[in-house]
């Protein structure tokens, strides 16, 4: 039932409400993934039948197969890949099929496959658990990529996957899962995948950010402000097809960039949008592009090696006045 | 009812000979881009397999995978359209040789990644489970792919959700230019159901009858419910990994490959046991025909069709209409 209320929930709340809602929207949309039985004993699905939860062995390439056959004859999987780099073992089937079968085939399929990361950050998980794959996938052609960094963008977003009829991957920073705020309770809330956010409005400089870096980002654009420097920053939330429109008309207003993204520097997502603004913006700049990204390291245990690592609202505001 | 089973199992093995045939021919005319697998040698395996099927159960196929459609009932001149990349082909240019796939015949596609396709069969079979439609889906594989770790993790989640799949291994030997006694620690892949407690059926997979039946058990038993049966039909390969390839080396011996063209030859075999089942040799001849006049209205229809406008790459990627960069 649509509502307009809503309720102060945190970002996994909403993702895991989100996910209720379509599971009993829509009789076609199932959950695949490991562990999921215990939390569907805890009522996290709703009430749907048992047999549309499907508790796996630890096989991600072999589930994530399966889901895409499920996908390609009738259902609407949702596979809960969990930590991040799980999803390579899955990524023969997520490029090889998913991407592509639809072009392969002639269009004879459609492929409503919906696939969950989290990407865990900043609590000494070490190289192995700690990774950002989304820009591989960007490099996919058929697959659709979403970031959000809020709980309202969890929400709109997961659920446009779910409803969307190709492959998309949902990537998210686990150290947003306790971030809270008021989030519609309205079933028939989506965003449009593809659509950019301009999460603080700012006439100097843009900063561009990617996933989880957002809170940095809008610390950085505060700290400035009391050094009279006007920051606007736009949340990407889509990497796969990016909205380069609202990356360019924000750069036609600043003629300033910086653009942050927790992936690592070479062929990132900071990569791909400085190069279209070197394309298609370079006229709008008044000083080079600046990236604020993770260097190629693979990520260390200790938690003094790993903090400095990473985009922070320090390092942000420090591109940001090189380029004033 | 077995004589009709029996005149359409043995049209549709002339089929995919002939389809193999005319390709090898175009190939050497150079109507054909890129390579080619022959299926030849194996069509009992595949249209035993596929007899056994309902047009609306699902297969899925390899990279060595022409018959397959062909065994499921598909039309043969979209099929040879593709492979001569028209714009009349069933995947409109986009798949060619390796990727035929005709879901109006229950084939949902045939990856050239080995072993692909078997998670996506049972994933088919996940939907028609959940959806409790009594289909059946039926996975093709090699015994390469039976190396390939989604062929054990498929195995295993079909097992243990009982779900209504067939994984059928057409054994013919050699992984490309391998020996399987290579590459498996014992020669039966269906020893290997064993160990995800499922049954495991070894047939000949040069004998139509030995295939259809064991696949009509594992058929019943999928759609009963009592979940999947791993079968695994030994067959040959008469033709190179890949029509025209040149192989630098003796992985095979001539004379095995002299034994199975003339004392195991599948479409042969079955014409002798029609015979003795009272076919005449009029009746036999008339399906003959039926075969080759297809063919050759298929490569007719391939050849007059048109290539697609290269335009038309930059669609079909997402479901819905997307502008993509040049």
């Amino acid at each position: 039932m649509s509502s307009t209320n809503t309720k102060r929930m945190t970002y996994l709340d909403a993702l895991g409400l989100a996910q209720r809602e379509e599971l009993e929207r829509d009789p076609t949309t199932i959950m695949i993934g490991e562990d999921i039985s215990l939390y569907a004993s805890g009522g996290a699905f709703g009430n749907i039948d048992a047999k549309r939860i499907r508790s796996t062995p630890i096989s991600e390439c072999g589930f994530a197969g399966m889901a895409i056959g499920a996908a390609m004859t009738g259902l609407r999987p949702i596979v809960d890949l969990t930590i991040a780099n799980f999803i390579y073992l899955a990524a023969d089937p997520i490029i090889n099929q998913a991407a592509r079968v639809r072009y392969m085939t002639g269009g004879q399929f459609k492929v409503p496959v919906t696939f969950r990361a989290s990407m865990w950050h900043g609590q000494s998980n070490a190289a192995q658990h700690s990774d950002r794959p989304y820009p591989m996938f960007m490099n996919v052609p058929g697959l659709k990529i979403v970031v959000p960094a809020t709980p309202t963008d969890a929400k709109g977003l997961l659920k446009a996957a779910i409803r969307d009829d190709n492959p998309v991957l949902v990537f998210e920073d686990n150290d947003l899962w306790g971030m809270k705020e008021d989030v519609t309770l309205d079933t028939d809330f989506v965003l449009p995948i593809g659509k950019a956010d301009i999460k603080r409005a700012g006439s100097d400089v843009t900063i561009i950010s990617v996933a989880g870096c957002l809170r940095h980002c809008l610390k950085a654009a505060e700290a400035l402000a009391k050094e009279g420097i006007s920051a606007e920053v736009v949340d990407l939330r889509t990497l796969l097809p990016l909205d380069n429109e609202a990356i360019l008309t924000s750069l036609g207003k600043t003629g300033r960039i910086v653009i942050v993204d927790y992936a690592h520097r070479t062929a990132g997502a900071a990569a791909e949008i400085a190069a279209i603004v070197a394309e298609d913006g370079f006229d709008l700049l008044k000083k080079p592009v600046k990236r604020v990204v993770t260097p190629d390291v693979p990520i260390p245990f200790s938690p003094g090696m790993e903090a400095p690592l990473y985009p922070s609202a320090h390092s942000i505001a420090a591109a940001v006045r090189q380029l004033m | 009812m077995k004589n009709d089973i029996d005149s359409e199992a043995y049209l549709r093995m002339l089929k995919i000979r002939g389809f193999e045939q005319a390709i090898t021919k175009l190939i050497t005319e150079g109507e054909v881009a890129g390579a080619a697998h022959s299926s030849i040698g194996q069509e009992a395996a595949i249209v035993g397999a596929c007899m056994a099927l309902n047009i609306d159960d699902y297969i899925s196929g390899t990279h060595r995978s022409h018959g397959h459609p062909i065994g499921k009932g598909a039309k043969l001149n979209p099929l040879m359209a593709e492979i001569l990349g028209k714009v009349t082909g069933v995947c409109k240019g986009r798949g060619g040789s390796m990727h035929l796939t005709d879901t109006s015949v229950g084939s949902i596609g045939e990856s050239a990644i080995v072993g692909g396709g078997i998670p996506i069969a049972t994933g088919a079979a996940l939907t028609a489970q959940v959806l409790g439609t009594k289909q059946v889906a039926l996975a093709f594989f090699g015994d390469g792919a039976s190396n390939e770790g989604v062929f054990h993790e498929s195995l295993n989640m079909a097992a243990i959700w009982k779900l209504p799949v067939i994984f059928f291994c057409e054994n013919n030997g050699y992984a490309a230019v391998t020996p399987a006694i290579q590459t498996h620690g014992q020669p039966d892949v269906a020893k290997r159901a064993v160990g995800y407690g499922i049954p495991g059926v070894i047939v000949d997979g040069q004998v139509f009858d030995d295939v259809y039946k064991a696949t009509v058990e594992a058929v019943e038993r999928a759609r009963s419910g009592a979940g999947p049966t791993l079968i695994e039909a030994k067959t040959y390969r008469f033709d190179e990994h890949c029509v025209g390839l040149f192989i630098n080396g003796n992985y095979r011996p001539a004379a095995e490959v002299e034994h199975f063209k003339t004392e195991r030859d599948p479409v042969t075999l079955f014409r002798t046991v029609l015979a003795a089942r009272g076919f005449s040799e009029d009746a036999l001849k008339e399906i003959e025909t039926q075969a080759s006049g297809l063919i050759d209205e298929a490569v007719a229809f391939a050849k007059a069709s048109d290539y697609p406008d290269p335009e038309e790459a930059f669609e079909l990627i997402y479901a819905e209409p997307t502008i993509i960069r040049r």
